[in-house]
């Protein structure tokens, strides 16, 4: 089911491309939430590059992005794939372009459109649900935030993810524990413990670093149950730029031009 | 009308294989229970979860699926509201909403249980279709065509048991998005919606009986997209409109049809029976609660008399 040609090399060169396309596109238009992209990168490269089956170059499985706000990952990953033309980033968020700071269904490579959190995993159950009634052998990644484990809905359904047997739905939660207010674990301590709240409610879960390749392209593969599989991928908001991590002011801003060029030389040198 | 409903899906799927169920705890009796065994698969209670069941039927609908959502219509419209507008109407998916037990009908169950702006709420919504038949021959077709036909979503307001057909040879065939004549008439014309429309023929009754007043019956049922062509007709044919809704003034049949009345100049005479803009705080059968808001068949026609000479 994996890419057997995957290089964990190639993904770390990648991801480098994607921060600065990403940065560049900062520098065009403020509407933008970063550090959240880059908290989720590594995962989203390597889920498109890695994990997603593919058929003629054209991709089987699904991906869905729940925390939409965090799109320009995927965008960029879209772009590098050919899936996305140049011209849809280097228009986004402005009067003549169609992509914005949420995916749209419809757009290419997009196969909901997100961006109200606690609604991927809705979607996304159904989704795998009607692959189970088709009779397609197929898989459904699905990236959270960790914020959406707030919102009730996302606890609904995975209860019915796992009373409907879903072991084709694969779950990553990009846990930066940081959000638009704050750092979760000062604001709601009782957010915590996450991974016996996950197990309890019928999914299988692991706990991986989110910004290693080599450990999200293992992870799939580490599954023991026919569970829906939930990861836990601790990652840090920001990633890839120091003033930037973990800086709950970076969850919706674009760096000036001073540092987006300090930004640059960061991710050069990483 | 829910037996009616369940029969029909159960019927309809056995050919169209993309029909699926989705409930938020409702009891699956008769036909429900039959699809239920027989499509296993096909069918998802999600318990107490509407939201959960919008969803999922949203994820389901983008596969290619034709989901039917259905539980008490507060439940199946208001609480899951966000995941309608956006999972649905957002993305324009072809699911069903069907609201069971809607406006006043759950009479004894208090505010929590009654939907009176449920049109209005809906209607307001981009992309969403409204369609709220006035019989069960009338939700026969109407739950054909959201199973075969729609392309959008819809929100299906239907009632609850023991509604009585008011469709007859007289009527007009059912068309999506018209006003259907249920009885044809000459000096009054009757604008309704929904299982109310029994008071529309109570009111018919004593006025032809009483007054020797002919009174044409209309249901709305679709009241989105609306019939607008067809109700410039009535403008032009008649000077007298009554309205009867088992629904709030604010964003119904009678704003809609009053906001028209405008736009094209009638000058004719409008009458609206419509649930006042309060929750109602009162119990007993569903007469009693529609006469709270001054919507009875003796209330009706005596105003109609103090006014029509």
């Amino acid at each position: 089911m994996k890419n057997k040609k995957f290089s964990i090399y190639n993904s770390k060169l990648r991801c480098k491309s994607h921060r600065k396309r990403i940065l560049d596109i900062s520098q065009t238009v403020t509407a933008m939430h970063a550090a959240g992209a880059f908290s989720a990168l590594e995962m989203v490269d390597v889920i498109y590059y890695g994990l997603m089956k593919k058929k003629k170059k054209a991709f089987t499985d699904t991906f869905l992005m729940s925390k939409g706000h965090g799109c320009m990952a995927q965008y960029v990953v879209l772009e590098s794939l050919g899936i996305l033309n140049r011209k849809y980033l280097d228009n986004y968020c402005t009067k003549n372009g169609k992509l914005g700071c949420h995916p749209d269904y419809g757009l290419p490579g997009i196969e909901a459109s997100t961006g109200s959190l606690g609604h991927g995993m809705g979607l996304a159950v159904g989704m795998a649900h009607a692959d189970i009634i088709n009779k397609i052998n197929r898989k459904l990644y699905l990236m959270l935030s960790d914020g959406e484990l707030q919102e009730g809905s996302t606890w609904e359904n995975m209860m019915m993810a796992s009373n409907l047997n879903l072991k084709n739905l694969i779950c990553f939660i990009d846990h930066n524990g940081s959000q638009s207010f704050g750092i979760t674990k000062e604001t709601h301590p009782n957010f915590y413990p996450l991974k016996q709240k996950i197990s309890s409610f019928g999914w299988e879960c692991l706990e991986i670093n989110g910004h290693d390749q080599k450990e999200i392209f293992s992870s799939v593969n580490k599954k023991k149950t026919n569970k829906p599989l939930m990861i836990i991928a601790n990652t840090t908001k920001g990633k890839g730029v120091s003033f930037m991590e973990n800086k709950p002011i970076w969850h919706y801003r674009s760096p000036n031009k001073d540092e987006y060029k300090l930004a640059l030389l960061e991710i050069e040198k990483s | 009308m829910r037996n009616k409903l369940a029969d029909i899906i159960y019927k309809k799927s056995k050919k169209n294989k993309k029909l699926c169920v989705l409930v938020a705890d409702i009891s699956p009796a008769g036909s429900m229970y039959q699809f239920r065994k027989k499509f296993p698969n096909r069918f998802i209670n999600t318990g107490v979860a509407e939201q959960s069941m919008i969803g999922i039927a949203a994820g389901m609908a983008l596969r290619g699926l034709r989901p039917f959502c259905y539980t008490i219509a507060t439940f199946a419209l208001y609480r899951p509201f966000e995941m309608i507008r956006v999972d649905l109407c957002y993305q324009n998916l072809p699911v069903t909403i069907v609201g069971m037990g809607t406006g006043t009908i759950y009479s004894t169950l208090g505010g929590t249980h009654l939907t009176q702006e449920d049109i209005s709420v809906a209607r307001s919504i981009p992309n969403m279709q409204v369609i709220a038949p006035c019989d069960p021959s009338e939700m026969e077709d109407a739950v054909k065509y959201c199973c075969d036909k729609s392309k959008s979503p819809v929100y299906l307001r239907i009632g609850k048991a023991g509604e009585k057909v008011f469709v007859n040879k007289k009527s007009d065939k059912w068309q999506f998005g018209k006003i259907r004549k249920i009885y044809p008439g000459n000096d009054l014309c009757i604008l309704t919606f929904g299982p109310i429309i029994k008071k529309a023929f109570e009111v018919k009754k004593l006025l032809e009986e009483k007054k020797n007043i002919s009174v044409e019956v209309n249901s709305c049922h679709t009241l989105k997209p609306f019939d607008y062509y067809s109700l410039k007709k009535k403008f032009k044919k008649f000077n007298k409109i009554l309205i009867i809704e088992d629904h709030s003034k604010i964003g119904g049949l009678a704003s809609l049809v009053k906001s028209s009345a405008y736009e094209y100049s009638y000058k004719g005479k409008i009458f609206s029976f419509s649930l006042k803009d309060e929750f109602i705080h009162c119990y007993g059968n569903q007469d009693d609660l529609l006469d709270k808001h001054d919507i009875s068949t003796s209330k009706i026609f005596n105003k109609l008399l103090k006014n029509i000479k």
